[in-house]
């Protein structure tokens, strides 16, 4: 995770196009200006940041399901369960899968797993649009890169 | 029609906590129920899922924003009714 410029997830394990699934991982900084607030002297990741790192797990499912011609945006969350306190350090194994893509929108869900563990899952809704800009969707293409992206593998799709 | 409207009735008062007996088959779901664009996500997913279709919302909005169709023409209930038993139609052929 890079918490200052809101990348929650470090790479993309594997992404399954025809099963609609995702896996990515994810290690908590072991020291972030964020866990000087949350909370003195008892750090633990703010549960915000890790309903965004499973955002960004279905995001990236959901660009590779529509082979990055849309651009996920998160739109609403649901049933967000936080159900173990996660530290500076740990190492996350992230989940997602498409529960519906409709037009212009997608639901999926998506869980985090710490230890072995299911630390918290949600649902989660984006709307699909079209890139905003060239500059927009370069950036983008970056992260893929440098997140493993299986852009190979969406090519032969 | 009117089984498809219950559907669609039911959908919407649940997800949008309007109560059941305001919403009428000439209501239009912006304008009169005063749904807005997240809450009708909601909405279409649920009537996607309970019949089985994708309502084509990106062409209907396109086409409103071109100035080729209006919001009753897809977000009135009744025509919203009738849209969705056309796509129920199709799929069956």
């Amino acid at each position: 995770m890079r918490l200052e410029y809101f990348q929650l997830i470090d790479r993309i394990l594997e992404v399954d196009i025809a099963d609609k699934t995702i896996r990515t991982e994810a290690r908590v900084p072991a020291s972030s200006t964020i866990f000087e607030g949350h909370f003195p002297g008892y750090p633990l990741m703010p549960g915000v940041l890790l309903i965004e790192a499973m955002a960004q797990t279905a995001g990236w499912l959901l660009i590779a399901v529509t082979k990055f011609t849309r651009m996920p945006f998160f739109a609403a969350v649901k049933d967000a369960k936080l159900r173990a306190f996660i530290t500076p350090g740990q190492q996350l194994a992230l989940s997602g899968k498409v529960l519906h893509e409709g037009s212009g929108f997608a639901v999926a869900k998506a869980d985090i797993r710490c230890e072995g563990k299911l630390a918290c899952n949600a649902e989660l809704t984006f709307r699909l649009v079209e890139f905003p800009n060239s500059e927009f969707r370069a950036n983008m293409e970056k992260m893929a890169a440098i997140l493993e992206f299986p852009s190979e593998m969406l090519a032969n799709a | 029609m009117s089984s498809t409207f219950d559907t669609v009735a039911k959908i919407i008062s649940e997800t949008c906590d309007i109560p059941h007996e305001t919403i009428k088959p000439e209501s239009h779901a912006i304008n009169d129920l005063g749904i807005d664009s997240l809450d009708f996500l909601d909405i279409a997913f649920a009537i996607d899922k309970a019949f089985g279709i994708k309502m084509p919302l990106e062409q209907w909005t396109q086409e409103v924003n071109d100035g080729k169709a209006t919001t009753d023409q897809y977000f009135q209930l009744n025509n919203l009714c009738t849209r969705i038993d056309e796509l129920v139609a199709a799929k069956g052929a």
